[in-house]
């Protein structure tokens, strides 16, 4: 009788397991299938990056890229669930299906293309420069053998550190980062221009100045997991970045968000824009 | 040293894709070193701070002065009750912003460094630790040994440094080693105060590289290592004063 209640224990237990990973493979195939379902769509985005996404006084999350978000979602019919990740654990938060998208002002890059779908266009650019007490710096040259104040995890911090011999004092986020600036650990804070533009709007940082032009310019891209890149997931999204581009929607965002927009964004809506001309007859 | 292990994990990273790229390129060969050995730096100095702490502060305890007594449980509230990590912070940024600089010109040079700073911090942590395990070690102590000692006409201090304190030693042993293991895993939080040791090196080199789960193995065996070392000599220490007959 034991034996037979142990054996039905097993059967019953086995055939959860088994139920559960079918569940599982049956999600994996269909990650857009998945979001429809669960009724939310979970969007890695940065913490306190100004104006991409950065919490309002309320409290709730707010920004270009939380607009993006946003759009997504409300295309898809489903909630918007912001959550925050690091430059040093997005790819992994995806990889590990803890978000289903990243807009988080990620670089596209060849490394990042073999671990996650990035997806085409990209719908941002910038590059890394340096934020510093006006007068102090005039040429990227003045770094070398200084501290230079940087955030963990990013791909510029070992170029600034190999090309100009500066010591890259690296934080796990931007507000440490530049609070180290502020109190003097360092003689500049290594981010992007377009992060660095929106501090500078604020009074609080009215005695520094952006001195160096940017080091390169890196479009950014949103991700999804590798193995959606080519189903339903990421072909969608795919559409919506060049909606993105195509109609736009992306120099509004710069406008309402006040961010100065590189000649990038007008190059790339008018080589995006479907040119629907032949619909109006010549003469 | 790397002309030794480079081929060898070249052809591990062409073989099987596993990218332990600290073990064939130079620069970040150098990095591996140097996070290492600021890592066992700042372990050893810590722990030795948080000895020196622990011992001053049991010793304080048992003082007369009130006053005395009440700063030290004062210090052992506040930093046995709050987060290492926040601790951190706060010595950092929160005091770092009084502590004496030095123009450089643009930036400034504390005379506390971030280095410093965690030394301080977690020396202080552990510390407060250190102080409640020497102070149960030295009340363990049994009150018949110390009238023993009353009478064979040993003075106070000659109770104190021939008895009490030899037994106390002994008694603390097996928690002081619990808490010093303890104490050197939490320096790897140092990271968040920008000190360049072994969590931080390598959180850059994933980061760079994208080699996560490589790089995380290899943080993993470096910690085990390092508590490994440092549970080997204090088991040694309380095998090597284990006194027949007492606590066996």
């Amino acid at each position: 009788m034991s034996a037979r209640s142990t054996f039905g224990r097993a059967f019953v237990l086995s055939a959860l397991a088994v139920a559960c990973l079918t569940q599982g493979a049956a999600a994996a195939d269909e990650r857009l299938k998945e979001i429809l379902d669960r009724g939310v769509l979970r969007v890695g985005v940065q913490g306190a990056q100004k104006p991409w996404s950065f919490r309002a006084p309320d409290g709730a999350m707010q920004g270009i890229e939380v607009d993006l978000g946003k759009e997504v979602a409300d295309k898809l019919g489903v909630k918007f669930e912001p959550v925050i990740i690091t430059s040093a654990n997005r790819m992994q938060f995806l990889q590990q299906k803890k978000i289903d998208l990243i807009l988080g002002g990620m670089y596209d890059t060849a490394e990042r293309r073999k671990i996650v779908g990035i997806i085409e266009p990209a719908y941002w650019t910038s590059g890394p420069t340096l934020l510093a007490k006006k007068g102090t710096i005039k040429d990227w040259k003045d770094v070398t053998g200084k501290p230079v104040c940087a955030k963990q995890g990013v791909n510029y911090n070992k170029l600034v550190e190999t090309k100009f011999h500066a010591t890259v004092v690296a934080f796990p986020g931007n507000t440490e980062g530049k609070e180290a600036l502020r109190s003097g650990k360092c003689v500049a804070w290594l981010f992007d221009d377009v992060s660095i533009m929106a501090d500078l709007e604020d009074a609080a940082w009215a005695d520094y100045e952006m001195p160096v032009p940017v080091l390169l310019s890196n479009p950014w891209a949103a991700a999804v997991p590798i193995e959606d890149l080519d189903k339903g997931w990421g072909v969608f999204m795919t559409g919506m970045a060049y909606r993105w581009q195509a109609s736009g929607k992306l120099l509004e965002l710069a406008k309402k968000w006040k961010v100065q927009a590189a000649p990038w964004f007008q190059e790339q809506h008018e080589k995006l824009r479907w040119d629907d001309g032949y619909l109006t007859p010549k003469n | 040293m790397l002309d030794l292990l480079a081929p060898f994990f070249k052809d591990l990273y062409a073989r099987t894709g596993l990218n332990f790229i600290v073990f064939y390129d130079p620069y970040e060969f150098g990095r591996l070193l140097n996070g290492a050995a600021i890592s066992a730096q700042l372990i050893v100095w810590s722990l030795l701070l948080s000895l020196v702490i622990g011992i001053v502060g049991a010793w304080v305890q048992s003082s007369q002065s009130a006053v005395l007594r009440g700063v030290v449980n004062a210090y052992i509230q506040a930093f046995r009750n709050t987060p290492p990590m926040i601790q951190l912070l706060f010595f950092y940024f929160g005091l770092g912003a009084f502590t004496p600089t030095v123009d450089m010109g643009g930036y400034s040079q504390p005379l506390i460094s971030s280095f410093t700073w965690a030394v301080l911090s977690l020396g202080i942590f552990g510390g407060a630790f250190n102080v409640e395990i020497f102070r149960a070690g030295l009340q363990a102590v049994p009150h018949a040994m110390l009238e023993a000692a009353e009478s064979l006409c040993f003075s106070r201090w000659q109770t104190y440094r021939y008895v009490t304190l030899p037994l106390a030693f002994r008694i603390s042993l097996p928690a002081l080693t619990n808490n010093l293991i303890s104490l050197a895993k939490t320096s790897s939080l140092a990271y968040v105060i920008s000190v360049p040791e072994m969590t931080y090196v390598l959180s850059q080199v994933w980061s760079d590289n994208i080699n996560v789960p490589e790089m995380m193995l290899l943080l993993f065996a470096f910690y085990l290592a390092a508590v490994w070392i440092i549970g080997a000599m204090l088991h040694w220490l309380e095998r090597r004063l284990a006194l027949p007959g007492y606590g066996q």
